[in-house]
């Protein structure tokens, strides 16, 4: 079959990008293929080695784009929701969130008090989960397995809170333009408070093992060293950066859905190495508690979606009353609402970094662009240049310190 | 007492062929990290401490083929990666099993378009489809133990 | 615009590179010629401040439509907390510009991705090779006259005639 035919690339096509050593066979070409343990999802990586040290890195990705942005511009704007998920699986109520926040721009759609704060928890609650999956990950990497399994006992307990709102443990699509999907149940907030009274103590637990272990910090201090000039050249934002010095949190900066109401820390650190990555994150734990606490403190009551009925649809219980209520309802689930002709970019701040959203409406029922700017695109870019000149088991080091997760990069 | 009687004094038992071999290829079977996307974190949320896998004795995943007999394409196949998939599989030895986790392993899933292969049975002969999208770690247990029934239900002339 | 830092910015882009502003829903888009784009953003970079170049990207408006291509980049600034967005309009069906990659490191696989989906080309661009497809994949597929890729689901009702045309492994 014509598809399993090609498999490599030729040393032709990547003559520019190898040093002259390898042509005289004084350095090694090692292929890190898109199989492998420690690649974090299908990235293929072309070594060029002086023995264990890496003269240069070259990054291959692509093998697992899924064709979204075009897929989406098939699909009526509901429906393309289904698909923000699977983009960085580990991100999912951000994705939903990054694609309501920009409909939502462009239609000019409100969003009542209590889905806003509900959009919050699940926003943190998401930002813990996929932190918990960077460090179980990284440790692995390293070989203390003993992390890896701890963090995802905690993650069993988010996942288990976005199933009783929603049904799905992952892929929710939960959060609609509008608003939520349907409101929380009745076992929300005692399921949320016994979390976040245990979180602290656990993210305690993973410290203790990992932030003072000689071994840890000889794998992980001084390695894959990166300057605020390389990181603001190479475009990288959130953790990445803000390890390097960069003080930019787009919660901070550009709030959304509510989050200049909440008080909570942005943790810098000036080394820029993996060891200040893993502390900022660990430190970005214990602030999404914090963000979480006061969250459902102040829980409001009232409606969890727009009224706008050309838009949002109503409830079931209104369709056996009202026949504008069922020709709404035709109208949205067939044909799907027109959204206002424009083009609009949001952001919003991913465990990972910025995560743009790019959407451009011709006034009709679909997309007609729309263009992620995934944060894990920028950030492997900058792998091949913070990863010269160490060993190879560094670089396993240094993709884990990253964070990146490949369907984000090649979408 | 029941087991000397039946052994009698020579420690022999007698056990058909197939059921021994397979027997011993259900409980050992390693499965190959194949874990591509979002079925993958599912798959990783399966080994975990809550829903154990390595009661199953899968507890090590191999990463190189050469040393597992089980596949387990959790995730999307994109056409890029689609003769990676045929060649790991080449390169693992018989006996061999594979199991399509998730819609887009199965059957193209969420995404009908011209990047993912609509369904890995058109590169790699599968054994188990698991539905989902992702399948819980509870549906992926299922799946493999209905592999293990599977596999302990093949007779001597279908062996590799 | 309420921003003071925003607003220079823009009225150096209108009177230096020839950029129309124009406003919606509060953020403000300039549309450039493409021989300009460069320069613009040097000055963005240097002068006001602009540091970081988040995304390029392109819209196509159909093989009909002139311009055919819109390229949209994206620049933030940290120190200023604005952004901004400047749209380079771009015609026919095999456009070249100048590549970004002197002024933001970063555009090398953002001006790649661009090459493989639309087949827009960047002259001077160190390493412009396909970044998302296979490596012999022929077509651009984010153009509009791409089409989707769609299959025939197999359904029950017409289950054997699909799967005769359905290609299985040799084993």
């Amino acid at each position: 079959m014509a598809m399993l035919e090609r498999v490599e690339t030729t040393l032709d096509e990547l003559k520019h990008l190898v040093s002259e050593q390898a042509f005289e066979g004084d350095t090694l070409l090692l292929n890190m293929g898109p199989q492998h343990p420690s690649t974090h999802g299908v990235l293929r990586l072309l070594l060029e080695l002086d023995g264990e040290i890496i003269v240069n890195c070259i990054p291959d990705i692509g093998f697992l784009h899924t064709g979204i942005e075009k897929n989406m511009e098939a699909k009526t704007y509901a429906k393309a929701e289904v698909m923000t998920d699977r983009l960085d699986y580990l991100n999912t109520m951000g994705n939903n969130l990054a694609y309501c926040l920009a409909v939502e721009k462009l239609a000019e759609l409100d969003v009542p008090e209590r889905a806003q704060v509900v959009r919050v928890i699940f926003a943190e609650l998401q930002r813990i989960a996929s932190h918990l999956v960077w460090l179980g990950t990284q440790a692995l990497d390293l070989a203390a397995m003993s992390v890896f399994l701890y963090c995802f006992r905690e993650r069993e307990y988010i996942l288990d809170i976005m199933e009783m709102c929603s049904g799905q443990r992952m892929m929710t699509t939960y959060i609609r333009p509008g608003g939520l999907w349907r409101d929380v149940p009745v076992e929300f907030e005692d399921a949320v408070r016994k979390f976040i009274a245990y979180m602290p103590g656990r993210i305690q637990q993973y410290e203790d093992l990992l932030t003072k272990n000689p071994i840890f910090i000889d794998r992980v201090r001084g390695i894959g060293k990166m300057t605020r000039e390389q990181a603001l050249a190479w475009g990288a934002t959130g953790s990445t950066a803000r390890a390097s010095g960069i003080d930019y949190d787009i919660r901070k900066v550009q709030p959304y859905s509510g989050y200049e109401q909440y008080d909570f820390d942005v943790p810098t650190h000036t080394d820029g190495d993996v060891y200040a990555r893993y502390l900022c994150r660990i430190e970005e734990m214990r602030q999404s508690v914090k963000i979480i606490d006061q969250a459902i403190n102040r829980l409001p009551m009232g409606p969890f979606c727009s009224n706008n009925r050309k838009f949002v649809p109503p409830p079931r219980s209104e369709l056996s009353r009202s026949m504008e209520a069922v020709i709404h309802h035709f109208k949205l689930w067939t044909e799907g609402y027109d959204v206002p002709k424009g083009s609009v970019y949001s952001v919003v701040e991913s465990p990972r970094g910025e995560l743009g959203v790019m959407l451009e409406s011709d006034g009709g029922p679909k997309p007609y662009r729309i263009k992620w700017r995934t944060p894990s695109f920028s950030h492997i870019q900058l792998l091949s240049w913070i990863a010269k000149g160490h060993y190879v088991a560094d670089l396993v080091a240094i993709i884990g310190s990253v964070d990146i997760v490949l369907g984000d990069t090649d979408r | 007492m029941g087991i000397e009687q039946k052994l009698g004094n020579m420690g022999v038992v007698t056990h058909r062929l197939e059921d021994l071999v397979n027997w011993s290829r259900t409980r050992a079977m390693w499965p190959m990290l194949f874990g591509l996307a979002c079925c993958a974190i599912e798959m990783m949320a399966a080994q975990g401490a809550h829903f154990d896998m390595s009661r199953f004795g899968m507890e090590l995943m191999r990463a190189s083929p050469r040393q597992s007999d089980l596949m387990i394409v959790a995730g999307r196949v994109s056409r890029k990666m689609a003769p990676v998939l045929r060649r790991l599989y080449d390169q693992m030895p018989d006996p061999k099993w594979v199991v399509a986790m998730g819609d887009c392993a199965s059957c193209g899933g969420v995404f009908n378009n011209y990047a993912i292969v609509q369904g890995v049975d058109e590169i790699v002969p599968v054994d188990v489809f698991v539905a989902g999208c992702p399948p819980r770690p509870e549906a992926l247990i299922h799946g493999i133990v209905t592999l293990h029934e599977k596999v302990q239900g093949e007779k001597m002339k279908d062996w590799a | 615009m309420e921003n003071d830092a925003l607003k220079q910015a823009v009225q150096d882009m209108e009177a230096h590179f020839g950029g129309q502003a124009n406003e919606f829903r509060g953020q403000v888009q300039v549309l450039v010629a493409p021989d300009k784009i460069v320069a613009a953003a040097q000055t963005l970079r240097d002068g006001h401040n602009f540091e970081i170049m988040a995304d390029i990207t392109a819209v196509d408006y159909g093989p009909d439509a002139s311009p055919r291509f819109h390229v949209v980049y994206q620049f933030n600034s940290i120190s200023e907390h604005i952004r901004l967005t400047l749209r380079v309009p771009l015609d026919g069906n095999e456009p070249t510009m100048d590549t970004m990659t002197g002024v933001f490191l970063n555009a090398n696989w953002l001006e790649r991705e661009l090459w493989d989906m639309f087949g827009i080309r960047f002259e001077g661009h160190p390493d412009l090779r396909r970044i998302l497809m296979p490596y012999d994949w022929e077509g651009h597929p984010l153009r509009k006259d791409y089409p989707l890729g769609y299959e025939e689901v197999q359904f029950t009702f017409n289950y054997d005639e699909i799967d005769q045309r359905k290609p299985r492994p040799k084993e």
